[in-house]
Order: C-alpha cells, then structure tokens, then sequence
C-alpha cells in the first residue's frame, strides 16, 4: 500500500514554476510572438481584443435592426436580413463576445491574483484560443457561403432543423461554428479550473482567494455542466438537417418540445455563466473605491454555489408557453424563484460594502454603481417572468427583450466596462483617461436606459419581439424611435470607449504597479507583469496580503480568517 | 397609452394576471427603490474627501445575511401564492375539466397564417369571433413550425407546437376588436402574421355564424367573370385545402394578408398583382395578372360575403 502524503513539502516554492520559459510577447517580435504564443497574459489579451471586435460587429448589426425599426412598415432591410441580423446579433454578442470576453479576463488574472506564474497547460490554453478564434470565423463565413443563419440564436427546431423552412446553409454554419468554439470554451473552462485547484501560491487557501476567483472556479464548473447539453443539441440538429433523422419532426415520431428541453438546460445555465465573471469583476472593484473589505465575502461565495445548484433546474422557465402542463410549470416557477434569493444577497452585500467606506468616483466605480442599479431592475424583472402566468403575457414581447438587455448590458458589460478600467493599467502599464472615461460612462448610461427602458412599455403594449416591422398602433413608432435614439448614442459611447483605449495607449499616464492602491496580488507585480509573473510573491494569511503588508499593526489575519464577520 | 395593453384586460383571466402583475411589480419596485435609496444616501454621505484616512475595516454581519435572506423569502413565498391563485383562474384547463368537452374552435397556426375552425362548421382565417361572456375552449395546432397566438388583452400566449394540441380559454367581457399577433419568430414572415379577435354580442356572433354557414350570394357581372377565373388559375386547390386560408366568405372580413391590410379593393388588388411584395415569403405564388384579371377577381372575392 503505497502511502499518500497528507502535509505539503516543507519546503515548497514560494510560486510554482515552469521548466523552461514559454514564448512571449514582448521577448520576441512581430506576428509569430503573438501566434506562437502560450503566454497566459498575451493570450488573455488576445481573447479580449478579438472579442471588442466581435463586439462591435455584434452592435453594428443591433444599428441595423433598429434603424428598421425606427419607423413603422420601414424598408431598411428584407424580411430576410433582418431574420438574420437578430440571429447573428444574439449569437455573437452570447457565443463571440460576453463569454469569451470574459474568459479572457480569467485567463489574464486568475494566476496573477491567486500568485501563479502561468496557467495550468499554457499549450491546451493556445489551443482553446484558436479554436474558438475559427469556430467564430466560420459562422461569419456563412454570409460568403450561402447566407447566415436564420432561425434565432436560440434556433427552435423545426425551424431550425428541417431544409424546408431554413433552406440555406446559415444554419449548418450555425452549428458547426458553435461547435467549434464549444470546444475552445471546454478548454478554457478545464485550464482555470485545474488553475485554482493546484497552482495556489502557498497561504492562498479557497478561503482567501478574491471573489474574482471564486466566480471563475464557479463559472467554469458551470460551463463543463452546460456546454455539452448545448452540443448534443446542435449535434441532433445536425442530424435532422445533414442526415435526414428525425429527432424533432413531429410527423415522423419527432418531438419538437425535446429540443427546447434540450437547448434550455444549456440556456439557463449559459444566463448565469454570462453573468458569474462580471460579479467577481464587481466584488473586486467595490471594495477598492470605498477603501472597505467586500461585505460578506463568504455569503457571496455561498450564494454562487448556491446558484450554479439552482441554474441547472430552472430551464423549463423557458417554455411556460409551450404547453409542458401545470405540476411542471410549478416546480419551475418554485425554483425560478427560489433562486432570486442568493442573487438578491449578493446585490445586497456589494450595497452594503459601499456603507461607512469613503467612496471614490473613478470610472470603474461609476460603472459599477451604474451595474448595481441596473441589474437590480434586470433582476426584479426576472422574477416577474418566474411567476408563469405573468411570463404567459410578457414571454417573447419586447418586456423580455428589455429584461434581458438590463442584465446583460446593463449588468454584464457595465460590470466589463468597470473591469476594463480597473485593470487596464495593469495590463498595459498605462492608465486609461478618466476624462474620456466619464465621457463614456454617460453617454453609456443616457443611451442605455433610453434604448431599453421604453421597451418594457412596448412589452405592455403587446409587441412580439424578433419583428422587422410593425402597424403603426398607438405609441408603437414614438417608443420605437426613442430606443433607437438611445441606441444611436450607446453607439457614440462605444466609440468614445475605443478612443478612449487608442488614445491612452500611446498617451496614457504611466500606471506604476498599484495606481488604485488595491489589496489582492495582481497588483504586487509590475504593469504590465513580466513573462514570469512574480518575482516574489508576497507572503498571504488573509484575504488582502497587501493590506497586511502595508498595515503590520493591523493585518486581516489577526482579526480570525478574513476579519470578523462572516 | 395602455388602453391596447395588458393592463386594460377584457376577460377574467387577463383580469387576473394584470393584478398579479401589479402586485409583483409593486413589490418589485419597493426593492429598486431601496436598492437606489441605500446607493443615493452612501453616494452623497461617505464620499471620499482627499487626505481622508481609510475607514474602519468591517468584514460582515451575519445577522444581516440572515436579514436579507429571510425577508425576500418571505416576499416570494407571498408573490407565489398570489401567482398560484392567479393560475387557479386564468390558467388553460387541465385534463380533468376536458374531459368530455370537444373544443369550441381549433386554430391551426401556418407559416404565416391563422386557420378558424369552429366546431359549428365554420371555417375562417385570420379574424376570431367569439361571443361575449362566453368562455371558449380553444385547440391550438399548427401544420409547420412552432407558433404562439397572443391576444394581450384576452389572455397570455400559448405556443402551437406541431405534433401536440395546446388548450386554453377564450373569452371577453367588452365588445370590441383585439390585437393579436403570432409571438413565436416562425419565419420571414412572422412579422407579418397578425390576427383579431373580434367580440360580439350573442345575437350578432349568432348571425355572423349563420352568415358563415350559408351559401354565398351567386356572382354577377364582373364578380361572375372572376369567378371563372378564380376556377382556371386553380385557386381552390390551395386555399380550399388548408394550404391558403379559406375564401369561402372572404368579402365579410375586415382585413387580408393575416390582419395586416384592411380588406379594401386597391389592397387587394396589390396582392393579387404580387403576393411577394405584400408579404415576403408568403407561399402563394406570382401569377402575373393583369390589371383587368385582378379586377375581376377582387370583384369576384369581395362578393364572397
């Protein structure tokens, strides 16, 4: 019987270290440095540039639909095009830009803030970017090969899966595309999971990792749960459509509700993997600007789990409409409830971090009160939708186009916005102006409110979503143009941003290792980090080792494990 | 503003979700409100002045956690019994108030149009008459893809799934004509796959019933050369099998192209002319008319009354 090791070597390395050095950016030169890559930080920046490009794509073609949508009867584009610019809208901003984007920030920070030098498989993690790169090339090569798809982002067959109604190839482009990058995102997911788990600095115990951290751990979990259910459901798609099976074809034995059973216990999941990230960004940023410990930090966590539990059964909040019958309408309504208590703890909590602190008005700040406020309405207006009768009314009208949008614009990309400033000058060394930056910040939140806000009101008044024109009813066309406007000036805000980037990238105020004088260890290192992240990594027996190391008489630890409290 | 919307019901069951509705969006908005009141105060109270000393380092409370788990519980323990009571009136019936019962009317969604059925034989597209005070059972089928009719002010939208019949109820208090439209995106032309449902008095749904059921006036003059049209290019073997909707009575509906054109001569005349034009995607075909033909048929199909 061989004996297995209960305590760690007594003498382990302060940071775990690599055999030999990896490719990098800044040792070599030109285009074969970024592509032969395997430098976790190069990498990370490599995910967040190409999903900005995503991004603007993505907004232009949300331009495209309003502007059709300006006016009533408008002839801006076909019936045709609009079909799939919502598809390509919907399944970019989800597939190409929220997700990557956001794995990109965990593949940058993760092992500098839990005191790694690199990630666990630097070679897989180079994969997993290039895959995911050419899984989202080949969905736009649809509009070269034959038109894009064309049945939704959330393509419920038999729309989807039979020729006769998506009769161009945009749907097969759809799949294979997504099946793609779903293999990029696997590798990702299992590269940060194994991170966590084993390339903890010595001290960095699961008790004192930043909440950043820990919503990464939890997303990625998440995303192993969830993105097989999605393939085996593009996989039968495929089927019906290439091979002519009949999964969801009624008339030969298929069963379409199967699919959206199928899709939705990925769907549901994906909601909250869209959101994990920008949490962790927000737990992260609040406590820096009011000079205060995150409120709560083991509450926060727990609701997490609390939530990766409870995801994985809500899906059938999907299809209150689609006829499952009442005993199962109630368990979904029950869960879809049950699980607005830990995300009200959270939004609870970061509120309550910003009470007795001394509040700085930096951007990322800005964006993150601008996220509070926003995703507490996205929030509240999602429970409405747990309560199944009130989803018979709204489900598919503009309320839940407006739902959404406050979560995952007004939620996730504020809490990305936040994130982008905070820690933009650790990633270039520059500081990102604030001037243009508050700029940004308004125009972000006038244009947002405005497009989306009036869309709960188009909801009431009954206008079904995924429509590229509408008769001229009461309202109809004002509230219309008020959103487009709104859009129009969101649009002015995401260039202010790029400007923003472009501008304080070759102007920008040097940052110097810790400009916003944060406690975790990303900002121990130099900005931008060397290809080794740490020289030495500070010693941690709290949550803040920079906190305890600039405050020897009052370090966390002596307070019991992470202060008082809970 | 919300005179077409969910909150100016016109039957029990829409009645019933609005209050709900209302409810929970008080209840929602109590909770903004402290959310923004909480932010609004610290934002202007514990501003950071330069030179400031960092605060006191507090970590937590647990009483507090235990605060605001306890009370949104509570909260959502109360907005699910009013959801459930709600449900107990406005939901579609279960299998035990059906049995036995056939249905009043079975829709069957198109891509992109509404088949009537009525179980008194009647058979329309498009514009659904119900009686008011009269609580309909209604099917819903479809022949293709998946749709959803929603009527906002009758009640909440139920999808069509091929292969699988959906009931709900049907009903209205007022007179009057409602919006409605296919909720569930369906195709090209989902945008344009509208419907009304059109609430009359007992008498008058009885006498439109009666209209329906019997046989149209014979055509004369310019209707009887359309007629004869309307029997070479062929036109009952889609729209008297289902395929197209049906024309029997045609010259009696308010509205064509799936309740989004008035049912005038010119507006027929500019479907007769190019489907295509009208309503991208639309399945009939082109069949070039002249200007004379479609004359003759729109003479033809609004004699159809």
């Amino acid at each position: 019987m061989s004996v297995i090791p209960t305590k760690r070597p007594e003498k382990a390395p302060l940071v775990p270290d690599l055999a030999e050095p990896l490719p990098w950016l800044y040792k070599d030169d030109g285009l074969i440095s970024w592509i032969g890559s395997t430098d976790h930080k190069q990498i990370g920046i490599m995910y967040m540039l190409t999903t900005l490009v995503f991004f603007l794509i993505g907004g232009l073609e949300a331009l495209v639909m309003r502007l059709q949508l300006g006016a009533p009867d408008n002839h801006v584009v076909s019936p045709q095009a609009y079909d799939q610019l919502f598809t390509m809208h919907g399944t970019t901003m989800i597939f190409l830009v929220i997700m990557p984007m956001l794995i990109g920030f965990a593949l940058y920070f993760v092992p500098l803030m839990i005191g790694a030098n690199d990630i666990a498989y630097p070679r897989f993690n180079a994969l997993g970017y290039w895959v995911f790169l050419f899984g989202g090339l080949l969905l736009y090569a649809s509009f070269i090969g034959g038109g894009a798809p064309d049945a939704g982002w959330f393509a419920y067959a038999p729309l989807s899966s039979d020729f006769k109604f998506t009769s161009n190839l945009g749907m097969d482009y759809w799949g294979v595309g997504l099946l793609t990058t779903g293999v990029g995102t696997l590798g990702a997911a299992v590269n940060v999971l194994v991170t966590i788990l084993t390339m903890r600095a010595p001290g960095m115990t699961m008790r004192r990792v930043p909440l950043f951290v820990w919503m990464t751990f939890i997303n990625s979990i998440l995303l192993l749960v969830a993105i097989p259910a999605l393939n085996a459901t593009i996989a039968m798609v495929l089927f019906d459509r290439l091979l002519h099976a009949h999964f969801f074809d009624a008339a030969a034995g298929g069963q379409p509700l199967l699919y959206q059973h199928a899709f939705w216990s990925f769907g549901h999941p994906e909601v909250y993997i869209m959101i994990f990230p920008a949490w962790g960004m927000i737990s992260e940023i609040i406590p820096v600007f009011t000079r205060r410990p995150i409120f709560g930090y083991a509450a926060i966590a727990g609701a997490s789990v609390a939530i990766v539990f409870l995801s994985a059964v809500v899906w059938g909040h999907h299809m209150f409409t689609a006829g499952m019958g009442h005993p199962l309408d109630v368990v979904f309504t029950i869960s879809s409830m049950l699980i607005a208590i830990p995300t009200g703890i959270k939004v609870f909590n970061w509120t309550a971090t910003t009470w007795g602190g001394t509040i700085q008005f930096t951007t990322p700040m800005l964006f993150v009160l601008a996220f509070l406020v926003q995703f507490t309405i996205g929030g509240v207006t999602g429970v409405m939708f747990a309560a199944f009768p009130v989803d018979w009314q709204m489900e598919d009208s503009y309320f839940v186009v407006a739902h959404f949008h406050y979560v995952l614009f007004g939620g996730t990309a504020f809490g990305l916005w936040a994130g982008t400033y905070y820690w933009f000058p650790k990633i270039t060394g520059k500081m990102l102006s604030e001037t243009i930056g508050k700029w940004h910040f308004w125009l972000a939140v006038v244009g947002f409110n405005l497009t989306f806000m009036v869309q709960h009101i188009l909801g009431f008044l009954g206008m079904a979503r995924r429509i590229e024109t509408y008769p001229d009813l009461p309202y109809w066309h004002l509230l219309n143009l008020v959103s487009t406007v709104g859009s129009f000036v969101l649009a002015i805000a995401v260039l202010v941003f790029v400007w923003n980037i472009w501008v304080s990238l070759r102007h920008g105020e040097p940052a110097g290792n810790n400009p916003w004088h944060a406690w975790t260890l990303e900002w121990a290192t130099t900005s931008p980090p060397g290809v080794h992240n740490f020289e030495q990594v500070p010693p941690i027996r709290g949550r803040r080792p920079l906190w305890d190391l600039s405050h020897p008489d009052n370090q966390d630890w002596q307070h019991g494990e992470g202060g008082k409290g809970i | 503003m919300l005179t077409h919307s969910v909150f100016n019901p016109v039957s029990p069951q829409a009645l019933a979700i609005s209050n709900l509705f209302i409810f929970i969006m008080i209840v929602s908005l109590v909770i903004v409100l402290i959310i923004v009141g909480v932010l609004a105060y610290t934002c202007t109270h514990f501003r950071y002045h330069p030179g400031q000393a960092d605060p006191p380092q507090t970590f937590g409370l647990t009483k507090l956690e235990i605060t605001w788990t306890v009370i949104p519980f509570v909260l959502l323990v109360i907005v699910f019994a009013a959801t459930m009571k709600t449900v107990s009136i406005s939901a579609p019936p279960d299998d035990n108030a059906l049995a036995g019962r056939t249905p009043d009317m079975t829709i069957v969604a198109h891509q992109w149009w509404w088949e009537v059925r009525y179980a008194s034989g009647v058979v329309t597209a498009n514009e659904i008459h119900i009686p008011i005070g009269k609580r309909m059972l209604v099917a819903l089928q479809s022949a293709d893809v998946i749709h959803s009719l929603w009527v906002p002010q009758i009640n909440g939208k139920t999808d069509s799934v091929p292969g699988q019949t959906n009931m709900v109820y049907m009903e209205a208090d007022r007179a009057g004509s409602y919006e409605s439209a296919c909720v569930e995106y369906c195709g090209d032309g989902h945008s344009r796959m509208r419907a009304l449902v059109i609430a009359q008095p007992l008498a008058q749904y009885q006498a439109w019933e009666r209209q329906q059921l019997a046989t149209p006036p014979a055509p004369t003059g310019l209707a009887a050369e359309g007629a004869k049209l309307y029997q070479q290019f062929g036109c009952q073997s889609c729209h008297a099998a289902s395929i197209g909707p049906d024309l029997t009575h045609f010259g009696s509906r308010g509205t064509l192209a799936a309740a989004t054109l008035t049912n005038t001569p010119a507006h027929l005349d500019e479907w007769l002319h190019d489907p295509q034009a009208v309503k991208p995607g639309a399945n009939m075909p082109n069949f070039h008319l002249s200007t004379k033909e479609t004359r003759m048929l729109a003479a033809y199909l609004e004699s159809l009354k």
